[in-house]
């Protein structure tokens, strides 16, 4: 039980004053960034990133900041099941399918009751991505050692695939869009060649596109545009949430263990193989409603159709550590800032980072345990606070939100031109959300761009230029096998429908 | 109806037309890429792959991703509406001081181009009086000068009146 120890371990790096702190500074921060039009997971962390810069130099800091990040992504989690239920504007995309049944609860005076089930659903779905990561991660890493350049593209393969396969968007703008996040990676010195790709004798194009900087404009800049858009006011329900009725809706959970646990496993499932969180909770949603004897009342205000979305949705933004952690792919665009974290703080995720900085891996996963047990109290003793946020005027919200994305964005590298960048991928983000161009393969291209395509040099040059190297053994043979089956996966799917359709 | 420009139901564009301009400039980038890639050469060196092996696939990706979506956008009916005359109105609202302000950063410094884009916000959009106004806007801007500047160390943009008050 070399994972047991290895956890105890790291509560003892976890459990200081300091990184306590941390982590009720980025569960609260993080509940607030999620509440927030404009501010989510990925872009917050990507903004307050730059902030652990001076951090992470110090001897344990690296762990204090991803403890604080990894904090505000656990807050953002919940935050946004706030907004669903409570003005029935989902605060995170996630958190849509919450809002078909959480706002209808609201409604009817059970807004209590509706948040109580999102949180301990967030708090289930979750736990078991944690415990997930604990047992599986070390097992995945010890195996990933043994990974070469063909495993690791057919891996990445997989990944891209996966999104092609799972994702609701018509397939060629899943494509169109990941494309366009690999040419983005491109742009810039070559490091193998040393020469320079798509510049055009532009000086500022020779670091390339930095994806923080994508992420704080598509994300921030482009739902703050789309929120606009419908006008400055919300309105919401009141909240209130008393140790009554969170008890009584604690007794009547457990009836529905069944649907939590498919919620678990679906959720972990797209986390891992990175759909992401918001189709698992969609799915989770649909499955719920499929397999409940109360099916048809879905949307009326059931509290099966609260709990389910939101511990997929949970359960999927946590595991999705789990690849970005043991092979150096995140499964989400948080992830994937996570990730970018730490290559800036000098940390080479993947295999190596379980035997080189057990403290760091195991003081994050025992942070994981701490940080959502926080995250529920925190949620479900203060929903009063983080609501009223919303009470705020969105003229007074909106420019300060736009002000803290310019900021970020010029903090990565203290570059005006970054800024600018922010605003052009800002109006990017705002025509691709509307067309229905997913913006999360795009980020996640631009993350994994290079070593995708060093992992594909690497392979043929093993290979002398042959792809045959991509089916050489069973391992590489099978990863690739199913990224084409995920690939084609949509056309099967619609030659199906056309065949019943006859 | 003038008094409520907001409720202009009238589409200012139709999804047609904005799938159209996308897929365009989805292959146009693509052609770019390609353009580039051969460029740089795209086929087998005797060291390994060139420079522009892998961009050259992805260009192509691009192109018959961006045909492909022409097509479907092409068989759009014209009728759907990408945004209304009156939400285009408030997003341009937020577009066009968020790039004047952008374009202010590099003069007036961030904390004083913030202050006063978050007070044009809320004077324009709010319609808040002056006094409510100047509180939040310096409020805001004075609260990030201490967390980034003081807290985190971590130096902005400043401008001509950091330098007059000697905080440069």
């Amino acid at each position: 039980m070399d994972e047991i120890q290895s956890l105890i371990g790291g509560f003892a790096v976890a459990l200081s004053w300091f990184n306590v702190a941390l982590m009720l500074a980025g569960i609260t921060l993080g509940v607030i960034i999620g509440v927030l039009p404009g501010l989510g997971g990925a872009n917050g962390v990507a903004i307050l990133l730059p902030l652990t810069f001076s951090m992470a130099q110090q001897p344990g800091g690296a762990t204090s900041g991803i403890i604080l990040l990894s904090c505000i992504y656990w807050g953002a989690l919940f935050g946004g099941a706030i907004t669903s239920i409570l003005f029935n504007i989902p605060g995170e995309p996630w958190s849509v399918a919450t809002t078909f049944d959480g706002y209808p609860m609201a409604q009817q005076g059970h807004a209590g009751r509706a948040l109580t089930a999102a949180f301990s659903g967030s708090f289930i779905g979750a736990l078991f991505a944690v415990l997930l990561i604990t047992f599986l991660s070390p097992l995945v890493a010890k195996f990933a050692l043994k990974f070469g350049p063909a495993e690791f593209f057919s891996v990445y393969l997989l990944t891209f695939c996966a999104f092609v396969g799972l994702s609701k968007e018509a397939p060629f703008k899943v494509i169109a869009s990941m494309m366009l996040g690999f040419a983005l990676a491109a742009v810039g010195l070559d490091t193998v060649t040393g020469q320079l790709r798509m510049t055009f004798g532009s000086t500022a194009l020779l670091k390339g596109f930095d994806f923080l900087i994508a992420v704080i404009g598509l994300f921030g800049i482009g739902e703050i545009l789309q929120t606009m858009e419908e006008g400055l006011a919300f309105k919401g329900v009141e909240g209130k949430l008393n140790a009554r009725v969170v008890l009584d809706t604690w007794k009547e959970l457990p009836k529905y263990w069944m649907t939590s646990l498919r919620s678990c496993v679906v959720g972990c499932f797209m986390g891992i193989v990175p759909g992401g969180a918001t189709p698992a909770s969609f799915m989770s949603y649909g499955l719920a409603k499929k397999f409940s004897k109360d099916g048809d009342k879905f949307g009326t205000g059931m509290i099966e159709g609260v709990s389910a979305p939101e511990t997929a949705a949970h359960a999927a933004g946590t595991s999705a550590l789990l690849p970005m952690l043991t092979l150096g792919v995140p499964g989400s665009p948080t992830a994937a800032v996570l990730l970018g974290g730490l290559l800036i703080w000098g940390l080479q995720p993947g295999p190596l980072l379980f035997t080189e900085q057990k403290d760091f891996v195991w003081g994050l996963i025992a942070s994981m345990y701490l940080g959502n047990i926080v995250g529920l109290i925190v949620v479900l003793t203060c929903v009063p606070l983080f609501a009223s946020i919303l009470r705020i005027p969105f003229s007074i919200i909106a420019p300060v939100i736009l002000v803290i994305c310019a900021i970020g964005a010029y903090t990565v590298h203290s570059s005006m031109f970054d800024v600018w960048m922010m605003l052009l991928f800002g109006v990017v983000g705002y025509v691709f959300k509307k067309l229905g161009y997913p913006l999360a393969p795009l980020v996640l291209a631009l993350v994994l761009g290079d070593r995708a395509e060093d992992s594909f040099r690497q392979s043929m040059l093993i290979s002398q230029g042959e792809l045959g190297i991509f089916m050489s053994n069973g391992l590489v043979g099978g990863l690739t096998t199913l990224a084409l089956a995920l690939l084609i996966w949509p056309l099967v799917a619609a030659l199906w429908d056309m065949m019943r359709g006859r | 109806m003038p008094s409520h420009p907001e409720k202009d139901e009238r589409p200012a564009a139709t999804v047609k037309t904005m799938e159209s301009v996308v897929a365009a400039i989805i292959i146009a980038g693509g052609t770019l890429v390609i353009v580039d890639s051969l460029r740089l050469g795209n086929r087998w060196a005797s060291d390994g792959p060139q420079a522009g092996y892998f961009p050259f696939y992805i260009g192509l990706m691009l192109c018959i991703a961006g045909l492909v979506n022409l097509v479907f956008a092409l068989r759009e009916p014209g009728s759907k509406s990408f945004v209304t005359r009156g939400q285009g109105k408030q997003v341009l609202l937020v577009l066009i001081p968020l790039f004047f302000y952008v374009a202010l950063i590099e003069f007036l410094g961030i904390y004083v181009a913030s202050t006063l884009y978050i007070a044009v916000f809320m004077t324009w959009l709010g319609k808040y009086r002056w006094a409510k106004t100047a509180l939040v806007s310096v409020g805001v801007s004075l609260a990030f000068f201490l967390m980034f500047e003081v807290w985190f160390k971590v130096p902005l943009i400043k401008g001509p009146l950091e330098t007059a008050l000697g905080l440069n």
